[in-house]
C-alpha cells in the first residue's frame, strides 16, 4: 500500500484495521464457545485477553512509518478548517504577517545585490578603484597624467583604466538618440573580468589619440537599436557626426556597475604626451584597477601612496596634480555603495523591527485565540491527545498561517521593490540587480517558516502549561494570569520597537527639514535646467559653437515668461561630474598646507550669476565685456577669497588657472558661497569666468533659465537656432536639489511607513489586551460598579491599564531608540541624536495613540451593568 | 506462562515469520499456532502481535491480503514476500548461531576452565 493511497484514503485504512482487530477477538470468543464457555463468559475472557482496543490501534498506527506524514496531514486539514471558520482573525493575521514579510522582503531584495552579495565580475574583491585626494580630505577624481604615471609605476594591479562619462548622440536612419556612454581605457573591460560576446575587446591601438575611433555596445543597445544583427561587428555607426566602427557587444549579463544606465564604450584616446593645456590635466577621470592575484589592499595603498610622495623626472606633475595628499584605494564594492550603505542599514534595521512587531501582534491574537479556545484543547487532553500532539497541532496552525502571510507577502514584496526603485536614491547603485530573485525567495521561505515556529511555540506553550480541570469548568471565573502576562509582556515590546522606530522617522523628519532650511547659496525656485548639446562637426570650430549657443540663449531670453536665462559648464547639485582645477594666486595668504589648492570651474555666459541669484559680494559680476581679448575676468567665492586674503580685498589681486601659457586672470568680483554636491556638505570653492574666455569649451553645457517660461517653447527657441541639436536632462532647479538629498529622503520615506504601521499594530495590540482583560474582569467590574463605582472609576481602571503598558513599553523603547539611533547618525544632520524634542513628540504620540486604544474597552467596561453580570455568576 | 516480555527483542519477528511461511494466514491463527507450537510458551498478545505486522508488512516482508477463511468469514491473510524470506534466512541462522554459542557456554563444565 503506497503512502499517497494511506494519505488519501485513511479512513479505508482505519476500516481495516477496525475489521481486522475484530476478527481476532471474534475468533476467540468463537473458539471459547466451542469449548464449551458460556458466550457472555467467552466475550468477557476475550475481551480480557485482548486488552484495550483503542490501544492496540494507536500502537499499529504507529507502526505504519507514515505516521507523522498522516498526522501532518491531519493537522493541516485541521488548522485549514479552523482558520476558515474565523475569516476575521485569519484576514488580520494574514494581512498583518503579509505585511512584515513583504516589507522585509523588498527590503531585503534592494540590500542583498548592494551590500551582500560580490558584485557581478570574476574575483570581485579584487577590482578596486583610486582616487586622488580633494581639499578637506575629500575624495576627487584623478588627472590623466597621474593616471599614466600609476600605470606606468605601480606593480600592485594586473590592469588600471581611466575612465570617465560621455554622452554621444547617435544619428542614422533611426531617430536622434542621446546615448549614456563612457570613454574607457583600453584595459577597462580586463579590470571588470569581462569580453564582449561578439567581436573582440579594445585593444592598445585603439586608444591613440587622433586613433581610428571605435565602440563596444551593451546587449541591450545592439537588441534595440541594431535589432540584435550579428552584422554589427565592423559596421559603422555615427556618434556625434563622427564614424566609429563597432568592434565588439558585451553579454547579456554583464553589468556595468561603474555606471548602471550605460550602453556604449569608447577609447579614452588621450594624448600620452601629455600636453600642458589639454585635458589631460584635468581631474575628471575615475580608475579602476583590478589588484594582482595574491596582493592585497594593504599592500597595493601602500604603494601608491610610496609613489604619490616620491615624483620622479620622467613624471612630471603641474601643481595642481603632485598627489601630495596621497590616493584613496577602495573596492569597487565599497565604492558603489559607500553612499548608500547607512540608509539601506538603517532601513534594513527599521524592517527587521516593523517584522518583529508584525509578529508579536500576531502571536497575540493566536494567545487570545488560546485562551478562546481553552475548553477545546482541554476536552482533547481528557480524550488522551498527547501534549507534543497538541503543541504540533498548533504549530502546523501557526506555519499555515505564516505560510499564507508569506504567500501573500510575496505579492508585497513586489510592489514594495517597485516602490523602493522608484524611490531610489539616484546614486543607489546595481538597481538592475534588484528583484525577487532565488536568494530573495530563499529570504523570504526562511523568514516566514521561522515566524511560524516562533508565532506558534509560544501560545502552544501556554496550551501545555494550562491546567486541564480548570480548561474544561466551561463557566470557569478563573483568569488565566500566566497568558495575560506573556500578553501583556508582548504589547510592552510593541510599544518599544514602535517607539524606536517613530523616534528615528522623527530625527530623519527634523535632519531633512533642517536640511532644506540651509540655502544652497542660490534661488532655486522658479528655475529650470536642461542641457543642451552641439553634435556636429558644423561646430568642430569653437566660434560656430559659440555662435550656436549665443544665439540659442538670445533666442530663450525672447520666450514669453522667461525672466533670465544662462549658460554654464556645470549646475550645484546637479549631479553630474565637477571639474576641478589647480589655481595660483599671485600675492595671498599661504594655503594651509603650502602649495596650490583647486576649486571647481564654472565656465559661463554672462548672466550666469544674475540668473541664479547668487549674491554679488564685492566688486562687480561677469558681464559682456569679458570676451576673448579683453584682460581675463574671474569672479571667485567669498569663502576662498576670505581665506585667501583675510585682511584686505581680493577684487583686483590676480590668479592663474589652466594651461601654463595661459593668461592670469584679475579677480573682479566675490560672489556667495554655492553648495555644489550637497546641501549638508561645506561649500566648496568655485571660480567662475565667461566661457568666451576659458581655455576650452565645454559641450555639453546647461542651459539655466529663470522664470515661468514653458519647456516646449524654450526648446522649440534653442531648435529654430539649429534642429538637430539634442536636449537632455530638463529638470526643475528646485528638484534637482531635493534629488541632492535623495538618500536622506528614501530613509526618511521608509521610516516614516513603518513607524506609521508599527504604531497602528501597537495600537491593535493594547485595544487587544484591554478587551481581553476587560472580558475576563466582568465580574469585577460588575462588583466594583455595584459597590458604587462610579462610569469614570471603571474608565479610568482600564485607562490606568494602558497607560502602565504603554509607561513599560516608552522605557523599554527609549533605551532601544538611544541605542538604534547610532546606526543613524550618519543620516543625522543638525540634529542631536538624543534630540529631547522628537522623543518627547513622540512619546505624547503612543500615549495618546494608546488612550484612543484604550477607549473602547474602557467604554465597554463602563457600560457594564452590574446586575446582569452578577446574576450570570 | 511466557510473557511478550520474555521474548528476547526481535525474536516475535523472526517467529512470526516462520509461521507465515508455511503458507498464508491471519492473525489469529498465527498466534494460536505460536501458542500451539511451543507449547503454550509463547503467547503473543493482540497488542504486540498486531503492531508487529503492521511493521513488517510495512518493510515490505510481509504482503497482506482480504481473503475468506474456511468458515467462510473475510479476513485479512499475510504472506511472506521474496524480501520476507531471505531476512527469515537470515535470522532463522544468526538465531541458530548464536543458540549453539550460548549452549556452548552454558556447557562448560565448572572445572573446565583453568
Amino acid at each position: 500500500m503506497s503512502w499517497w493511497y494511506r494519505l488519501w484514503h485513511p479512513s479505508k485504512l482505519e476500516d481495516q484495521l477496525e475489521k481486522e482487530l475484530r476478527f481476532h477477538l471474534e475468533q476467540h470468543v468463537s473458539e471459547l464457545v466451542a469449548r464449551g464457555c458460556d458466550p457472555e463468559e467467552a466475550r468477557r475472557q476475550a475481551r480480557l485477553a485482548v486488552g484495550g482496543p483503542e490501544q492496540v490501534k494507536e500502537e499499529c498506527r504507529d507502526a505504519r512509518g507514515t505516521r507523522w506524514l498522516e498526522d501532518l496531514w491531519q493537522d493541516f486539514r485541521y488548522a485549514a478548517r479552523t482558520l476558515r471558520r474565523r475569516p476575521g482573525f485569519t484576514a488580520v493575521a494574514v494581512i498583518t504577517l503579509a505585511l512584515g514579510i513583504g516589507a522585509s522582503t523588498a527590503i531585503f531584495s534592494a540590500v542583498n545585490p548592494i551590500l551582500f552579495e560580490a558584485l557581478p565580475y570574476p574575483h570581485a574583491s579584487r577590482v578596486t578603484t583610486i582616487w586622488d585626494y580633494g581639499a578637506e580630505g575629500s575624495r576627487a577624481y584623478v588627472t590623466f597624467g597621474n593616471y599614466r604615471e600609476l600605470a606606468e609605476r605601480s606593480r600592485s594591479f594586473e590592469e588600471l583604466a581611466a575612465l570617465k562619462d560621455w554622452q554621444p548622440t547617435l544619428t542614422g536612419p533611426d531617430v536622434p538618440e542621446r546615448l549614456d556612454g563612457q570613454s574607457v581605457s583600453a584595459s577597462y573591460f580586463r579590470v571588470l573580468g569581462v569580453g564582449p560576446v561578439l567581436g573582440r575587446d579594445f585593444d592598445a591601438s585603439d586608444d591613440r589619440v587622433n586613433g581610428p575611433k571605435a565602440a563596444i555596445v551593451s546587449y541591450r543597445l545592439w537588441q534595440r537599436r541594431f535589432n540584435g544583427d550579428p552584422a554589427i561587428i565592423g559596421r559603422a555607426i555615427t556618434l556625434d557626426d563622427n564614424l566609429y566602427t563597432v568592434v565588439g557587444v558585451l553579454p547579456r549579463t554583464f553589468e556595468n556597475v561603474l555606471g548602471s544606465t550605460v550602453e556604449i564604450w569608447s577609447p579614452l584616446q588621450y594624448d600620452t604626451s601629455l600636453p600642458a593645456d589639454g585635458k589631460e590635466w584635468g581631474h575628471h577621470l575615475r580608475i579602476a584597477g583590478r589588484l594582482r592575484a595574491g596582493v592585497g589592499r594593504e599592500q597595493a595603498q601602500r604603494e601608491l601612496d610610496a609613489i604619490a610622495r616620491t615624483p620622479v623626472r620622467e613624471f612630471s606633475r603641474p601643481p595642481w596634480a603632485s598627489m601630495r595628499r596621497g590616493l584613496v584605494l577602495n573596492s569597487l564594492q565599497d565604492d558603489v555603495t559607500r553612499g548608500v550603505r547607512p540608509a539601506l542599514l538603517a532601513v534594513l534595521g527599521a524592517v527587521l523591527a516593523l517584522l518583529a512587531i508584525a509578529c508579536v501582534n500576531v502571536m497575540n491574537l493566536l494567545l487570545a485565540r488560546g485562551a478562546q479556545r481553552r475548553g477545546e484543547f482541554a476536552m482533547r487532553a481528557a480524550l488522551g491527545a498527547g501534549r507534543m500532539r497538541m503543541i504540533r497541532q498548533l504549530l502546523t496552525e501557526s506555519l499555515l498561517l505564516a505560510t499564507l502571510g508569506g504567500a501573500l507577502g510575496m505579492l508585497v514584496a513586489q510592489f514594495g521593490v517597485s516602490a523602493l526603485i522608484a524611490l531610489s536614491p539616484r546614486e543607489l547603485p546595481r538597481v538592475n540587480a534588484i528583484g525577487v530573485d532565488g536568494a530573495v525567495f530563499a529570504f523570504a521561505l526562511g523568514v516566514t517558516a521561522l515566524i511560524g515556529i516562533v508565532i506558534g511555540l509560544v501560545p502552544a506553550m501556554h496550551a501545555h502549561r494550562e491546567d486541564l480541570h480548570i480548561g474544561l469548568r466551561q463557566n470557569s471565573r478563573s483568569t488565566v494570569g500566566g497568558q495575560q502576562n506573556t500578553r501583556r509582556t508582548l504589547v510592552v515590546a510593541e510599544v518599544a520597537l514602535a517607539l524606536v522606530l517613530l523616534v528615528s522617522a522623527g530625527l530623519l523628519l527634523r535632519s531633512i527639514q533642517r536640511v532644506f532650511a540651509i540655502s544652497p547659496g542660490f534661488n532655486a525656485s522658479h528655475v529650470l535646467t536642461m542641457q543642451v548639446q552641439t553634435a556636429s562637426h558644423r561646430f568642430d570650430d569653437d566660434n560656430a559653437n559659440r555662435r550656436f549657443f549665443a544665439q540659442a540663449l538670445d533666442a530663450v531670453r525672447q520666450v514669453p515668461g522667461v525672466t533670465a536665462a544662462a549658460f554654464t559648464s556645470q549646475l550645484p547639485l546637479g549631479g553630474d561630474q565637477f571639474g576641478a582645477y589647480g589655481i595660483r594666486f599671485e600675492s595671498s595668504a599661504p594655503a594651509k598646507q603650502g602649495g596650490n589648492e583647486s576649486a571647481l570651474r564654472y565656465s559661463v555666459s554672462p548672466g550666469y550669476l544674475e540668473t541664479m541669484n547668487i549674491p554679488l559680494r564685492r566688486g562687480r559680476l561677469l558681464d559682456t565685456h569679458d570676451i576673448a581679448g579683453a584682460p581675463v575676468a574671474v569672479v571667485i567665492n567669498e569663502g576662498m577669497a576670505k581665506r585667501r586674503f583675510p585682511g584686505g580685498d581680493a577684487v583686483g589681486r590676480r590668479i592663474h588657472v589652466g594651461p601654463d601659457d595661459w593668461a592670469w586672470a584679475t579677480i573682479v568680483g566675490v560672489v556667495g558661497d554655492v553648495k555644489q554636491t550637497s546641501l549638508a556638505a561645506g561649500s566648496e570653492d568655485a571660480f567662475y569666468m565667461t566661457s568666451a574666455q576659458g581655455w576650452f569649451t565645454d559641450n555639453p553645457i546647461s542651459l539655466v533659465v529663470r522664470g515661468r517660461g514653458d519647456v516646449a517653447a524654450i526648446k522649440k527657441a534653442i531648435w529654430s537656432v539649429d534642429k538637430d541639436q539634442p536636449i537632455t536632462k530638463v529638470a526643475a532647479m528646485d528638484a534637482l536639489v531635493a534629488r541632492s538629498e535623495a538618500e536622506r529622503s528614501f530613509a526618511l520615506i521608509v521610516f516614516e511607513v513603518f513607524a506609521l504601521v508599527a504604531l497602528l499594530l501597537a495600537a491593535t495590540g493594547i485595544y487587544g489586551v484591554l478587551s481581553g482583560s476587560v472580558t475576563e474582569r466582568m465580574r469585577e467590574i460588575g462588583v466594583r460598579s455595584a459597590l458604587g463605582a462610579s462610569r469614570a472609576d471603571i474608565v479610568a481602571l482600564v485607562v490606568r491599564q494602558a497607560m502602565t503598558l504603554t509607561g513599560f513599553g516608552v522605557v523599554l523603547g527609549l533605551a532601544g531608540a538611544v541605542i538604534a539611533s547610532r546606526a543613524l547618525i550618519t543620516l543625522l544632520f543638525g540634529v542631536s541624536r538624543l534630540d529631547p524634542a522628537t522623543y518627547l513628540v513622540v512619546i505624547a504620540m503612543l500615549v495618546s495613540v494608546s488612550a484612543m486604544a484604550a477607549w473602547v474597552p474602557a467604554w465597554r467596561a463602563a457600560r457594564v451593568d452590574p446586575t446582569i453580570i452578577l446574576r450570570m455568576e | 506462562m511466557a510473557a511478550k516480555s520474555d521474548l528476547p527483542q526481535g525474536t516475535l519477528d523472526l517467529l512470526i515469520l516462520k509461521v507465515v511461511a508455511l503458507g498464508p494466514v491471519h492473525g489469529y491463527a498465527i498466534a494460536q499456532r505460536l501458542q500451539q507450537v511451543s507449547r503454550d510458551v509463547v503467547q503473543v498478545p493482540q497488542g504486540s502481535l498486531y503492531p508487529a505486522l503492521h511493521r513488517l508488512e510495512n518493510r515490505g516482508l510481509l504482503a497482506a491480503d482480504w481473503n475468506e477463511t474456511e468458515t467462510g468469514r473475510e479476513a485479512k491473510f499475510y504472506s511472506l514476500t521474496r524480501k520476507g524470506r531471505a531476512q527469515l534466512e537470515t535470522e532463522a541462522a544468526s538465531w541458530a548461531r548464536l543458540t549453539t554459542a550460548v549452549g556452548l557456554i552454558l556447557g562448560m563444565s565448572e572445572g573446565g576452565a583453568k
